[in-house]
């Protein structure tokens, strides 16, 4: 067990080397200079000049490299010219509301996704599963801005239930949370039923069946438990998904996130919160990843043991 | 490890076909005849958005640069100040919804057609080579895989394109900078098994080059994993591009696009729902139709990522 966290830790250290390296390349390759980004249309070429030898984009790629690497080690990105402020405190002052709405979202996916995957997987082919899993197609089908918008249109617009942009109060809360945990329960429910679909079809169900166990202790006391490792793995992946992946949506419902600070940051070329943000967003992603391996094999002792990883 | 933020994944698919209750045999017949047509009806709403893409500013007249006071948010089905009927209405500068939504299918197949090819291209490539050379090439694809899906698909997308000059060409290599992997799985996952058929260790015997032996012995048999995998690709690309221009980054503010025009309408939403409204089901419906299509190949093939 503790080499296998070594190892995932070790990989998790050369993942995030490898993300840090593909934005500074890209950041680097992106056509407009920091320093004439920075200072503006009516900046002299001496100002621009004074501006690139103070952050240094006048010495040699790699020691730029090197300097940049050891800067994102002590974990500064620079100042954002933009906020006036670090770029990583700005990043850091809208990630709360990006993690509650991701939060919210995958909460209802996995309590929705559980429920309607168990009732489809208990009896596959009844009526449950066929209209969830031709539901769940066109959930996945549909762009999510659109969805959103939809809802606005619905719940906010002609009912007046529920606000349609801005954030403070859990109503607020409510339809960009329901917008994103849609796909998503469609994800969960669909993997959820077929892992236990297969699962009903080991020998320990049926020896758990002859015993007299009713259907339900079966499927909860039996099946499920050893269903729930492919299921444990998409949450993790998805929950780093929906981190990154809840930009658009955030623009639909002006939610004061990261997603609508990074596209505000693209548009401004504002490279230094660009980077902290990709970069935050990344360390979240690998750390959920190393979270869902180690929870596996907790599931899972053969994995724990290597013989499955 | 599976690629899982796929809208329309398939391995999960399962048979409708196989539990089908006792008919009397004509009935059965008939009823087997028509589910056998169905089965083709998404491919022919395919064809026909296919059909609009290509000939599409043939049959509609429109300009993005000419706007109409006169003619702003029409309701579907009214007739505007030159004659001619607005089926799905007018947006807020008096365009046609319509127009925008035969122009928009334009835009998205030509960027996901471009975009699954790419990605097919360097997919194919890197996991022929990493399936069938193995060793350090397999552990550097690996690696490169495991840094490019830390970052959430889009928001690469969003970084890439939005940083650099808007054009059609960097939406594509946007989208691609990760559409590549999925090809790369399946191709890696096929040629590793391949390595050990007879044929192949036959080839390898008799002094075949490892090129000749990868290209005329392996790759035929990555064929159909990877045409599946296109069609899933190709949705996700669909989805993908309209996220990227309903934030407006990307493609340069003259072209047409499905998310540009959901993107326009949203300001109408409470007195002109239609704006938004149509240009998303259209592209929800093809992205339905791609993804039913995608399950009916990977059914045959078996792509198993």
């Amino acid at each position: 067990m503790m080499r296998m966290i070594g190892r995932r830790l070790a990989l998790g250290a050369f993942v995030m080397w490898g993300c840090v390296t593909l934005i500074f390349v890209i950041v680097r390759l992106a056509p407009g200079d920091q320093a004439s980004v920075a200072l503006g249309p009516d900046a002299t070429a001496d100002e621009i000049a004074a501006a690139r030898t103070r952050l240094g984009l006048d010495e040699p790629l790699v020691v730029q490299y090197v300097s940049y690497l050891g800067r994102v080690l002590r974990l500064d990105f620079g100042e954002s010219y933009r906020l006036g402020q670090p770029a990583m405190d700005a990043v850091l002052s809208r990630f709360p509301a990006t993690l509650q709405l991701t939060v919210a979202a995958m909460a209802m996916a996995i309590v929705a996704g559980l429920i309607l995957g168990c009732l489809a997987g208990g009896r596959p082919n009844g009526v449950v599963d066929r209209v969830l899993s031709s539901t769940a197609i066109s959930l996945q089908s549909f762009p999510t801005f659109w969805v959103g918008i939809m809802l606005i249109l619905v719940f906010a617009l002609h009912l007046r239930a529920l606000p349609s942009a801005g954030s403070g109060s859990l109503s607020h809360l409510v339809l960009p949370a329901v917008t994103l945990a849609l796909p998503q329960t469609a994800i969960v429910a669909r993997l959820t039923r077929s892992s236990l679909a297969e699962s009903m079809q080991d020998g320990y169900v049926q020896t758990a069946r002859s015993k007299g166990l009713t259907e339900r202790e079966v499927l909860v006391g039996h099946a499920l438990k050893n269903s729930l490792i492919p299921v444990v793995t998409i949450i993790g992946i998805q929950t780093g998904v929906l981190l990154g992946g809840s930009v658009v949506v955030e623009n639909v419902f002006a939610w004061p996130g990261l997603g609508s600070l990074i596209v505000d940051s693209v548009a401004a070329r504002d490279y230094a919160v660009v980077q902290a943000a990709a970069l935050l967003i990344a360390g979240v992603v690998v750390v959920l990843n190393l979270l869902a391996d180690l929870t596996y094999a907790r599931l899972d002792p053969r994995i724990r043991v290597g013989a499955g990883a | 490890m599976t690629t899982t933020s796929h809208p329309v994944s398939t391995s999960v698919g399962h048979d409708a076909a196989t539990t089908t209750p006792p008919l009397p045999e004509m009935r059965r017949r008939s009823a087997r005849r028509v589910l056998g047509w169905l089965r083709f009806l998404p491919h022919a709403v395919i064809a026909g958005y296919l059909f609009l893409a290509v000939v599409g500013p043939l049959l509609v007249d429109y300009d993005p640069m000419v706007t109409s006071i006169t003619d702003r948010l029409l309701s579907p089905g009214s007739t505007t100040s030159d004659g001619s009927t607005a089926w799905l209405g007018t947006d807020g500068v008096g365009r046609d919804v319509l127009a925008q939504i035969v122009l928009g299918a334009r835009t998205s197949i030509t960027i996901a057609v471009l975009t699954v090819t790419v990605c097919a291209v360097i997919g194919i490539a890197v996991g022929l080579v990493a399936g069938y050379v193995g060793g350090w090439a397999d552990t550097v694809a690996a690696r490169l895989i495991d840094v490019l899906i830390a970052f959430p698909g889009i928001l690469l997308a969003i970084v890439i394109a939005g940083l650099f000059r808007p054009s059609i060409a960097i939406v594509v290599i946007a989208l691609s900078a990760v559409g590549w992997i999925g090809f790369a799985r399946v191709v890696r996952g096929t040629a590793l098994s391949l390595r050990e058929r007879d044929w192949v260790s036959a080839a390898r015997v008799m002094a075949v080059p490892r090129r000749s032996i990868l290209t005329r012995h392996v790759l035929p048999f990555v064929a159909g994993p990877v045409v599946a995998m296109a069609t899933l690709e190709f949705a996700l690309v669909v989805l993908a591009e309209a996220g990227l221009s309903f934030l407006g980054i990307g493609l340069p503010p003259t072209a047409v696009s499905w998310g540009q025009t959901v993107a326009a309408g949203k300001e109408y939403l409470e007195i002109a729902w239609w704006i938004s409204t149509f240009p998303g089901l259209a592209l929800a419906l093809l992205v339905v139709c791609v993804g039913l299509v995608g399950d009916q190949l990977t059914a045959r093939y078996g792509g198993k990522r």
